[in-house]
């Protein structure tokens, strides 16, 4: 009974979707890459890379989009490096994905140290204010939920919708499904299939910077190691869940959020007192990894993904 | 044929090389306008890198490619399209999880502009699929479609483009004899409409059929050119191979002991494909069995069975007298089954590894090639040696990787692998699919050759006339059902499509004539 009323709980779907944002956001990163058939595995360490620079960027006197933008660049830095490595020069996309994530992670502890010595603890910024959509916020339930968020959880979903026009409904997004499925094929229309994959995982990457920023910049107000904490891993997962359409990644996102949320309220209620909080700590992951099994059977996995494509060889 | 028009396309001695193997060696080639010149030779001739050279998509070592007179910068594929020069592909250059649609259109378009004018495409693609007769419908997905229906899709990619030279990379390859008629018939128009094209095959009657001038390329090397109108079969045959292609003389078969007996044997359907209905089978030491049938009517079931790579749901595998009890690919090596598989790219080889490597894929955990747990990489290397040695297989030497070897100098070092470890009983599917005449006569010679020497051969094959040359018995496998063994030459073609057709089984009519048969 009290889970269902947490369930109709309109702060319950606003936690929620909170939560979703920064995985709507890295996860649609990490859907473009793969779509055009690179594996990032990058992605933990650029989330971390993306929180630390959008938020040192405001806390040393920039605007908060200004600051979203340089999270975005730095997140792009690595994705040139690691579309670099894997589609000219065609290096096994697990290794340098993970040599991404390592790297990415300790210079951002480095800089971090650089830039703030003696702090024990990290300081605060003036982060992202819910703003409430007039008219739409005042639909019962939906409106607290969706439309008293942040500005970035709007970008957020504009750009999932902009992900999807893009994949389905310009010539880009066609040249970007084709190099995944099939880089003879572009190839063979007089393409480059090393720009359109290097182009997507530097895209990509910046979007899964914006991600970790959003944890910085907006569900916190502050930058601490760890912060990011696997969820990275959990986009990874959420694109073979979402069978590498966007709607469907979002959905996803905003599922294992839902999880996330309940559990920790599931916690404060008296079933929280006979069961040991790490059971709740766990359940939002065995729900991914039974939702997984139940529905990437018939995800169509994009044929070329993880395959480099050298021209010239045979 | 039309020798005052103008040239539209001219290559000057193109060499390639990849590692140590001379691809083309200084080959130059024109092409005039309206006119059909037909790119003659054997596989690994040379005649698919020269035309992925002239499509920008190697880089020759050295000569150059003029389209109308203007120089093709080396390795740009965009240029060569801009030019008017379009490719279909041997394997299809199509993705599979877009629409037909979506694949002619990709590249056409600027990348950064606005969405596809999807109305006005798919009307351009339908006006280009009446006037060239190729049916197909824009928005399938590519994924769905036949063999035939892609090729269809690779023309009207170049079409859309208004390319004005076509090259054609064994078109009729994968296609079926109306299928490829219907090819011809587009092809007819295309040259009405003033395009140019080239053609590449192995296949003489083709050649003769559509083309007005015929070069031929051997390892790498130009050696004739020459009008269609001055030439034979017999006479390109004789350039296109340097010695005359001659069919091996089929001796008198002595059947022996059943070795291997497949006796009411089922298995279950898996998606479409039917499995096995209740089949017996008994192959016989010295003795070919051929089994004809349309593809997809039980052939791989069958051949997973007696190759250990299915166990029978009902029914029993008796191996030498023995019943088996358990059946695997392992055990199936271990007793003798030797297997050339369907796909020699998927299932025959590891196309990364060297030749070497792939020679052993089967005997590596055995003696010579190892021991107690260690490779002996020398025993290994020798006999992969001796295999390119007296098979012919033409390479720059064991540790080359094996993607590198043409689709016959592989077929050919599958066999020696097969045959060297003098099997009892060889499992031949589609042994020469995709095979030039020289290798097919070769594979052909080495199964009646391990026949001869006592073994039993299962030969699988689409192709009825090599099922009727080669097959001591035929029998008919259709919706996983089999027909009775007809012996050799007691059927027509034209009897054993109408059991291919599946309605042999039911008719008592035709159960008198069977009787009589065989």
């Amino acid at each position: 009974m009290e889970i269902l009323d947490i369930l109709i709980s309109a702060s319950f779907w606003a936690a929620a979707i909170r939560i979703a944002t920064p995985l709507i956001l890295a996860t649609m990163g990490e859907l473009i890459c793969e779509r055009a058939g690179v594996l990032n595995l990058g992605i933990e360490g650029i989330m971390v890379a993306g929180a630390f620079a959008g938020w040192m960027a405001v806390y040393s006197g920039t605007g908060l989009w200004v600051g979203v933008a340089v999270a975005m660049v730095v997140g792009m830095g690595f994705g040139l490096l690691h579309s670099l490595l894997t589609v000219p020069f065609g290096l096994s996309q697990h290794v340098v994905g993970l040599g991404v994530t390592l790297l990415a992670t300790s210079s951002t502890y480095y800089a971090y140290r650089l830039a703030l010595p003696q702090v024990t603890s990290p300081p605060k910024i003036a982060a992202f204010q819910p703003y409430e959509i007039p008219i739409l916020s005042d639909i019962p339930l939906l409106g607290q939920a969706l439309f008293s968020q942040t500005p970035f959880t709007y970008l957020a979903f504009a750009l999932v919708a902009a992900t999807s026009i893009m994949l389905y409904r310009t010539p880009l997004g066609l040249a970007v499904r084709a190099a995944g499925e099939s880089p003879a094929a572009v190839a063979a229309q007089g393409l480059s299939v090393t720009a359109i994959r290097m182009g997507a995982v530097i895209v990509g990457s910046g979007f899964m910077a914006m991600g970790g920023a959003f944890l910085t910049m907006s569900a916190f107000d502050s930058f601490f190691f760890e912060m990011v904490n696997g969820r990275g891993w959990i986009c990874i997962a959420l694109v073979v869940f979402g069978s590498w359409k966007p709607g469907k990644a979002l959905l996803g996102a905003v599922l294992f959020a839902a999880f996330d949320a309940l559990q920790i309220r599931v916690q404060q209620t008296s079933l929280g007192a006979d069961i040991p909080y790490q059971i709740f700590l766990m359940a939002p992951y065995i729900l991914s990894i039974v939702a997984l099994v139940l529905v990437s059977r018939r995800a169509e996995v994009p044929a070329a993904l993880m395959v480099p494509f050298n021209k010239g060889e045979r | 044929m039309k020798p005052g028009s103008e040239v539209v396309l001219r290559l000057d001695a193109i060499t390639k090389r990849f590692g140590k193997l001379v691809a083309n060696d200084a080959i130059s080639l024109s092409l005039r306008k309206g006119e059909v010149v037909a790119l003659l030779g054997e596989n690994g001739a040379g005649k698919t890198t020269l035309m992925n050279i002239l499509f920008g998509q190697y880089t020759a070592d050295s000569g150059s490619v003029e389209v109308f007179g203007q120089t093709l910068p080396p390795g740009n594929s965009r240029a060569a399209l801009d030019a008017g020069v379009g490719m279909v592909h041997q394997h299809f250059t199509l993705a599979d999880n877009l629409t037909v649609l979506e694949n002619i259109t990709l590249g056409v378009q600027s990348l950064f502009g606005w969405r596809v004018n999807k109305a006005e495409t798919s009307l351009k693609i339908r006006r280009l699929s009446d006037d060239f007769r190729l049916k197909v419908d824009p928005d399938a997905r590519v994924g769905s479609l036949s063999v035939g229906e892609r090729q269809r899709v690779e023309i009207l990619k170049a079409l859309y483009r208004d390319v004005k030279i076509l090259i054609l990379d064994e078109p009729t390859a994968v296609l079926t004899p109306q299928e490829a008629d219907d090819l011809f018939a587009t092809l007819r128009i295309a040259i009405a409409n003033g395009l140019s094209i080239i053609f590449i095959s192995h296949k003489l009657h083709e050649v003769m059929a559509i083309s007005d001038r015929v070069v031929v390329l051997r390892h790498g090397r130009r050696v004739a050119e020459v009008d269609v109108a001055d030439t034979d079969k017999t006479a390109l045959s004789g350039l296109m191979m340097g010695v005359e292609a001659k069919a091996p003389d089929i001796a008198v078969a002595r059947p022996g002991k059943t070795l291997l007996s497949l006796q009411n044997i089922s298995t279950p359907n898996i998606k479409n494909v039917p499995g096995l209905c209740d089949v017996s089978l008994d192959l016989k030491a010295g003795q070919i069995i051929g089994l004809a049938g349309v593809s997809g009517n039980g052939q791989a079931a069958l051949a997973d069975v007696v190759g250990g790579m299915r166990m029978p749901s009902q029914g029993v595998l008796v191996l030498g007298g023995e019943p088996l009890a358990q059946w695997s690919p392992r055990k199936a090596v271990q007793s003798g089954i030797a297997r050339i598989p369907e796909d020699r790219h998927k299932t025959g080889t590891i196309a990364d590894f060297d030749l070497t490597e792939n020679t052993i894929l089967e005997g590596y955990n055995s003696t010579p090639f190892s021991r107690a747990g260690w490779m002996n990489w020398s025993k290994a290397r020798r006999f992969a040696t001796d295999i390119i040695d007296k098979y012919d297989v033409r390479c720059p030497g064991p540790d080359t990787r094996i993607r590198l070897l043409s689709g016959g100098n592989m077929q050919k070092l599958i066999l020696g692998r097969v045959l060297e470890a003098d099997p009892q009983i060889v499992l031949a599917n589609q042994p020469v699919r995709g095979l030039d005449i020289g290798a097919v006569n070769y594979v052909h010679s080495q199964l009646l050759a391990a026949r001869d020497r006592g073994a039993a051969v299962l030969l699988i094959s689409e192709d009825l006339d090599e099922i009727m040359g080669l097959s001591d018995v035929i029998h008919v496998i259709a919706g996983g059902r089999l027909s009775p063994g007809f012996a050799r030459g007691s059927m027509t073609p034209a009897q054993l499509g109408i059991w291919m057709a599946g309605q042999g089984f039911d008719s008592a009519d035709l159960d008198g004539e069977v009787a009589h048969a065989s």
